[in-house]
């Protein structure tokens, strides 16, 4: 803060902006934590789910051992991790979606747009926030429950750590990219619901949330890999189970960064065309 | 909009002249179908009048809820059993357990927004209706689109008998419609109690999921694959097992991996009427412990 007045004008302006967007992303923090009781609720919920899902996924590997290259204990750390990022990562869709579906049936959005900040950029500051909350909140539960009660596979090294929180991270940004386009469709559609339900079943199933990627049969198995969401769940969970290290966590991570950066600009795309069909519509 | 809401006076003005022949059990049971069903048809008309969104959502439904039984088959890709059961086996749980929580859905699942009624206030618009506040409050939004789980069940537990090896006796035959309806109620009853929770905390409706559609799920897999503490849980905790774990045990002839007595394989029908008199009483206990605002 001192060092501020030797600055440039210009990074002075970036810095302004960055701390605005910090702003947004902690109010968002902040607002989400206040349901105390609707996040134990849902993170009892994630644990009991990871309980069921652990035990079909110890009789699979039971049946066969090594299957899709995860050895028993991976498979069952899998269901536990993928559990604890379902609600941070918007695998069902929500967080900001909700919001600004709302904003569409109210007409507020026609206020967002002409707010001084960047309508894309606002949106996903609130949904880095609310992720962010949502890691320790629902994140934090049904891993301690998994590893307590099971023979889980956490890694030892903090750099594999580190590189899971990053890739968690860009998993945000991506589903946030999905999402945004989504919500969008609402300029056109009114309604974005119907889109929503048809997005939640191909993110359930492509994301590796029901049954990881390397287990799908034949073609499904060849093209759910480079699909983006595989970056929401799959890819976050092998760093995390150390089957990405080296050049294939480098590529993993490659692969994220390349559709956080293709569905930004599209949604960038969208919603330039988004503001020239909007009619405000005074009183 | 307007419509819906004359709609819905005439039928409360229907139902108040019915309220003074309500002294006996049954009268009363048929007073709150005929509201049940009067506000049900109230929001099958609405939902109607936008046809063409009513069959997407329908699809989307039966898509949603088809994810999990693909998810089975997939594994089955990999293994020619799970926990000793074969798939068609699998699809006898997936099916009745699909079945009976998707019908409890169609029929109670509203309930679950009590909650957000509590906090916005308008339960007391409910409760000053001359109609049962809980047919009320299951028949709120209720909509067809929630046939999409059972049709899907229906269709898998049909292409599961045809590929079962059973040896079908009387009462075998006879097991199948009577889980299918025990374990409807058993689910509704789960539904209702669940939501009760909401009286005294308003956000625990993700709670209930636990119960509803995590049991759901857990009935969809052998109950060999679980620990058996978790088996005996469902048995005499929250008694999902008596939806089907126990008469299937029965129905395809398997062993029973808590050595329980066999009269326990019958016993769903009573498991059901014991869970509706729990709910019963909750949802009185809760209802009694509920104040409003008054605003």
């Amino acid at each position: 803060m001192a060092a501020m007045p030797q600055i440039e004008p210009h990074w002075r302006d970036s810095w302004a902006t960055a701390r605005l967007y910090l702003a947004v992303a902690q109010g968002a923090f902040r607002r989400y934590s206040t349901y105390r009781a609707a996040t134990f609720a849902g993170a009892f919920t994630n644990t009991v789910f990871g309980f069921i899902l652990a035990y079909t996924f110890l009789a699979l590997w039971q049946a066969r051992p090594g299957l899709g290259g995860y050895d028993t204990s991976q498979a069952v750390t899998y269901i536990w991790i993928s559990q604890s990022l379902l609600v941070t990562v918007a695998v069902w869709g929500g967080g900001f979606q909700d919001d600004v579906q709302e904003r569409f049936r109210t007409g507020d959005i026609a206020v967002d747009l002409y707010r001084p900040v960047d309508f894309q950029g606002w949106w996903l500051a609130t949904d880095l926030g609310r992720a962010g909350y949502h890691l320790l909140a629902r994140g934090v539960v049904p891993t301690l429950a998994g590893v307590l009660v099971f023979h889980t596979h956490l890694p030892h090294s903090p750099y594999v750590w580190m590189a899971f929180l990053v890739s968690v991270l860009l998993a945000v940004v991506v589903s946030f990219g999905l999402r945004f386009l989504v919500s969008l469709t609402g300029f056109w559609l009114h309604d974005s619901e119907g889109i929503r339900s048809v997005m939640l079943v191909v993110a359930m199933f492509f994301s590796g949330m029901l049954l990881p990627i390397s287990l799908f049969p034949g073609l499904l198995g060849r093209i759910a890999p480079v699909l983006p969401w595989a970056a929401l769940i799959q890819v976050p969970t092998d760093v995390f189970l150390e089957r990405r290290t080296g050049g294939a966590l480098l590529t993993g991570l490659a692969f994220q960064i390349v559709w956080a950066v293709v569905l930004l600009a599209a949604g960038r795309a969208a919603q330039l065309l988004a503001t020239r069909k909007v009619v405000v519509q005074g009183g | 909009m307007a419509e819906t809401i004359a709609t819905q006076t005439l039928a409360t003005q229907t139902l108040a002249t019915e309220t003074l022949a309500t002294e006996t059990l049954r009268a009363r049971v048929r007073w709150s179908v005929r509201s049940w069903l009067l506000i049900a048809g109230m929001w099958t008309r609405a939902i109607m009048s936008y046809r063409a969104s009513f069959v997407l959502m329908l699809i989307a439904n039966l898509a949603t809820t088809s994810l999990d039984f693909v998810v089975v088959v997939l594994m089955f890709q990999h293994t020619h059993q799970l926990g000793g059961w074969t798939l068609p086996e699998l699809g006898f749980l997936y099916g009745t357990s699909a079945f009976a929580l998707g019908m409890a859905n169609l029929f109670v699942g509203s309930i679950d927004a009590l909650g957000d009624r509590i906090r916005s206030g308008t339960l007391d618009t409910v409760l000053i209706r001359p109609a049962p506040a809980l047919a009320q409050l299951c028949a709120e939004r209720f909509s067809l689109r929630r046939l999409g789980r059972p049709v899907q069940a229906v269709a898998v537990l049909v292409w599961s008998l045809g590929a079962v090896q059973v040896h079908w006796t009387a009462d075998r035959v006879l097991l199948v419609p009577v889980l299918l309806i025990s374990g409807t109620v058993i689910f509704s009853a789960v539904f209702i109690g669940g939501a009760t929770l909401q009286f005294w905390w308003g956000e625990a409706k993700e709670l209930q999921n636990s119960f509803t559609y995590g049991g759901a799920t857990l009935l969809h897999y052998p109950p060999t694959v679980f620990a058996k503490e978790l088996v005996a849980g469902v048995v005499f905790g929250v008694p999902l097992a008596f939806v089907n774990w126990l008469p299937a045990l029965h129905i395809l002839g398997k062993p029973d991996p808590l050595g329980l007595p066999t009269a326990f394989q019958y016993a769903s029908p009573l498991a059901a009427a014991l869970c509706v008199l729990a709910a019963g009483y909750a949802w009185r206990a809760g209802l009694r412990a509920y104040r409003g605002t008054g605003s």
